[in-house]
């Protein structure tokens, strides 16, 4: 049960995008569409799933003032060894991430949950954060390359909805960006005040 | 377990065993992906290749010729196409470093007399809905848009709005220019290397 709270924390209570608000960059910049939302995602929650478990597995030979260097190089490792195992197998996807994939080593929800949770806790239950927090930010990045997408260009996972002549190009722009993930954390702190 | 004290031999120690762990699973990984990346890259451009042109039976990657454009840094790559003995045609892999977000690269596919069979635009950081249309944009049968078919050789290969035949992105006037300037630069490597290569068989 306590297991599963943890994953509930990082998918609700603490969900990295719409409530810590960490991790905007990726968020901002990946979601023009729905796949790429998700893929950045997944890519991240893999990333951090690692990480998390391997940090938490040196935390105790990691002496504290040298801990934040120490961190950043294993998050790099992951990152670089995620990036080149995308170029290898998954070509097209790598190419339309593009930068924001190296750039997950500078994403403070990694960071971030290496220093308040990871370094403090159990292989398994940062494990655990791990999913929880990916999980967390796969689905806000999914829900918001979904808005964009659909208002932009009126598909869904490249799935027409409406012709592409009713779409507003702002909301696949950078603009959009801002102005949907605005409303989606206004409509999400709503819900979340009206249900405590 | 009690964390251990921050004394410099301490230090020295885990950050060291860290990098060099790290350092040794990067280069483990890299020797495992770098067979593919390069499969992947050279299946890219057959693909490419295949897009652009017509019928060939000879290996155009094999007989890659190297031209560097006047004030460019970095060689187009001319994909020379046989069909059997005849020369019928050529990919050239150029780039254009004027595009609205930088870089374009662009694979053009010329017939033996220099007219357009085919373009994929390999590489582009150009905005979603406007300048990234132009992997569709240039081949549509509408108005003036389509590149195919013509001869940069005779044709002005601008954009209206400068004087030429082509009729650009809506409200993507500067991707516009960058693909075009690309498909001339592109047309100029095909015309050097016809001019340089193939002029011992002129009698054809």
């Amino acid at each position: 049960m306590n297991k599963l709270r943890i994953i509930y924390n990082g998918l609700v209570t603490e969900n990295p995008t719409f409530v810590l608000l960490l991790g905007m960059c990726p968020t901002l910049g990946t979601t023009g569409s729905a796949m790429t939302g998700m893929s950045m995602g997944l890519a991240t929650m893999g990333v951090l799933i690692c990480s998390n478990a391997a940090i938490s597995a040196i935390k105790s030979v990691v002496p504290d003032r040298v801990r934040i260097p120490a961190y950043i190089v294993v998050i790099a490792t992951f990152v670089t060894l995620l990036q080149m195992f995308m170029q290898a197998y998954l070509p097209s996807l790598n190419e339309s991430l593009g930068i924001f994939i190296p750039l997950i080593v500078v994403n403070c929800i990694l960071l971030g949950r290496a220093e308040a949770y990871a370094s403090k806790h159990s292989i398994v239950d940062s494990l655990l954060d791990g999913v929880g927090i990916g999980l967390g930010f796969t689905v806000a990045l999914t829900l918001l390359g979904t808005i964009r997408e659909l208002l932009g260009g009126g598909t869904i996972f490249s799935l027409r909805v409406f012709p592409e002549t009713y779409g507003s190009l702002v909301f696949v722009l950078a603009p959009g960006a801002f102005i949907a993930l605005g409303f989606l954390i206004a409509f999400i702190n709503y819900i979340r005040k009206r249900s405590c | 377990m009690k964390k251990l004290p921050s004394t410099l031999f301490n230090m020295v120690m885990s950050l060291g065993v860290i990098t060099v762990v790290a350092a040794a699973l990067l280069a483990w990984a890299n020797a495992v992906t770098s067979g593919p990346v390069a499969e992947a890259e050279r299946q890219k451009q057959i693909d490419a290749i295949k897009a652009v042109l017509p019928t060939f039976t000879n290996d155009p990657l094999a007989s890659k010729w190297e031209f560097v454009p006047a004030g460019g840094s970095e060689p187009f790559s001319v994909f020379p196409a046989y069909d059997g003995d005849s020369f019928c045609g050529a990919a050239v892999e150029g780039y254009s470093l004027n595009g609205f977000s930088g870089r374009v690269s662009v694979m053009y596919g010329f017939d033996s007399d220099g007219n357009v069979t085919g373009y994929e635009v390999l590489q582009h950081a150009e905005t979603p809905g406007l300048g990234a249309k132009m992997q569709e944009w240039f081949r549509m049968d509408a108005g003036h848009r389509s590149v195919l078919g013509r001869n940069p050789g005779t044709d002005a290969m601008y954009v209206a709005k400068d004087g030429g035949a082509i009729d650009g992105i809506t409200a993507a006037t500067i991707s516009s220019r960058a693909f075009l300037e690309t498909l001339r630069s592109c047309y100029s490597a095909f015309e050097a290397y016809k001019s340089d290569c193939l002029k011992n068989d002129a009698d054809e």
